[in-house]
């Protein structure tokens, strides 16, 4: 079952996939277009890996003084940052380097603390397709990545659908692109992923409860590449939904 | 892990449980690490606000208790002031910032010691229980100024060395560098910033934090 919480009619409505676009609980059927997409669940604890698949890693080596190691490295976002599918994620003039990330979200389901890997599966809810922008140019080098890097207003897309948990019996072996302008410019695969979500719910939970609507954004593969305003950008994650999203500039929001 | 107890005497009546923390907003931790800043790894003072992300799972508040990790023996108090915010806060400028505060309250976040500023794990700052809030929110009206709030901070009813920070950014300052890439909503409450030095809890002790006008904010470490 996939399901989006979505704006209609001057209600947040919960819509399911019908093939004219989304059906609303009450039986109305909307075209993908005329609703607004939000985040497709209530979202608690934004969890983030840095430099979780091992091409990414060797992509950005040349300004890293570490590599992969047993410990994952996560940083925290707040939810302020969250748009949904079709939204418009703001590029300052500024920036010469600003870079989406495919990552597939994994939502947590029932409260984890101390929960070992064997049994990490039974806590997840469901996933999602996230693309969490990055401007790299505001990048320094104090408690990275900072949060004027990596939590803007706007530059964390999250959807279009939740994804029961059931429906996805290997969330790793799921294909994972980008497209720029409909051009193909990352290309990966789950499988690839140096902490899989088992280790990273144990990680987690040995410090921290984990709670229902907590969101774990699980990292993205080689294959970042600078975007600009009017660029279309999508997301795809097999079996979980095509993320749509543009980018515009400061003149949209009167700067 | 709830904020139930806490009193919030001032719109919006309640928080939302987003909690922003302000880190390297006293000027004694960069003289503390003196050259070393335009050394690897940091290469230069920071810029924009160094910030982070107090999750849910650490909220707490007044006559709470925290559990004392096993794999850590003491924590560090970062004793400091919240900012309530009371309207949508976005793109503030300095000058009418703080008009967007509607109460300020008193936090003790409680961070496992940490030498590297560097990129620190989140096991040192998410810890369940660790970021205690209040006793209560109070108006901006009956009291000076966020800045100019003393804080006196208290292990097993003995009073610590004061600590209190130098800070870079005013409240104001930092409002208005915070909204230009992030909104704040009403009940979001961003932290002034933990000073360079702090006093440390053991299990089994007890703290508190007292500022005038604001109260008396305790907890205990098990």
């Amino acid at each position: 079952m996939k399901t989006a919480r979505v704006a209609y009619g001057g209600a947040i409505h919960v819509g399911t996939e019908h093939p004219d676009g989304v059906r609303l609980a009450d039986g109305r059927v909307v075209a993908e277009e005329d609703v607004v997409w939000l985040p497709p669940f209530e979202v608690g604890t934004i969890i983030a890996l840095g430099l979780n698949y091992a091409d990414h890693v060797k992509e950005l080596s040349n300004e890293l003084t570490v590599t992969a190691k047993d410990e994952p490295l996560v940083f925290l976002k707040g939810p302020g940052a969250l748009v949904g599918h079709r939204a418009q994620s703001r590029r300052p003039k500024d920036a010469t380097f600003m870079h989406y990330e495919c990552e597939l979200a994994v939502v947590i389901g029932k409260p984890a603390k101390d929960v070992k890997t064997a049994d990490a599966m039974d806590h997840v809810a469901g996933y999602t397709v996230c693309n969490d922008y990055a401007i790299r140019d505001y990048l320094e080098n104090w408690y990275r990545p900072n949060l004027r890097v990596k939590n803007r207003d706007t530059c964390t897309v999250l959807g279009p659908w939740f994804v029961d948990a059931a429906d996805i019996p290997n969330p790793h072996a799921l294909g994972l692109r980008t497209l720029v302008n409909g051009v193909v410019t990352q290309e990966g695969s789950t499988a690839d992923m140096i902490n899989e979500i088992p280790a990273l719910i144990e990680y987690l939970s040995s410090f921290m409860t984990l709670m229902p609507g907590d969101v774990i954004l699980t990292g993205t593969p080689d294959g970042v590449v600078n975007v600009n305003e009017g660029d279309e950008v999508v997301c795809e994650i097999e079996g979980i939904g095509s993320l749509q999203n543009t980018i515009v500039g400061d003149a949209v929001f009167g700067r | 892990m709830t904020l139930s107890n806490l009193t919030v005497g001032v719109p919006p009546y309640r928080l939302t449980g987003t909690v922003y923390g302000t880190l390297a907003n006293d000027r004694a931790l960069l003289e503390k690490l003196g050259d070393s800043i335009e050394k690897p790894p940091y290469k230069a003072a920071p810029k924009a606000p160094v910030l982070y992300v107090k999750p849910r799972n650490t909220l707490s508040t007044t006559g709470a208790s925290m559990a004392m990790p096993a794999d850590v023996n003491e924590m560090d108090i970062g004793a400091t002031i919240g900012l309530v915010i009371g309207r949508v806060a976005s793109r503030l400028k300095e000058e009418d910032a703080l008009d967007y505060v509607s109460g300020v309250t008193l936090v003790a976040d409680l961070r496992v010691p940490h030498d590297s500023f560097y990129r620190p794990s989140v096991r040192f700052n998410a810890r369940d229980g660790s970021c205690f809030i209040g006793p209560e929110v109070v108006g901006l009206a009956d009291l000076p100024k966020p800045d100019e709030i003393a804080l006196t901070v208290f292990v097993d009813g003995q009073e610590q060395p004061s600590v209190r920070p130098q800070r870079i950014r005013s409240a104001a300052k930092l409002l208005a560098d915070v909204t230009d890439f992030m909104t704040l909503v009403p009940g979001d409450v961003l932290l002034l910033g933990i000073p360079a030095s702090m006093p440390r809890v053991r299990a089994g002790q007890n703290f508190a934090i007292a500022a005038t006008g604001i109260g008396r904010l305790e907890g205990v470490v098990v």
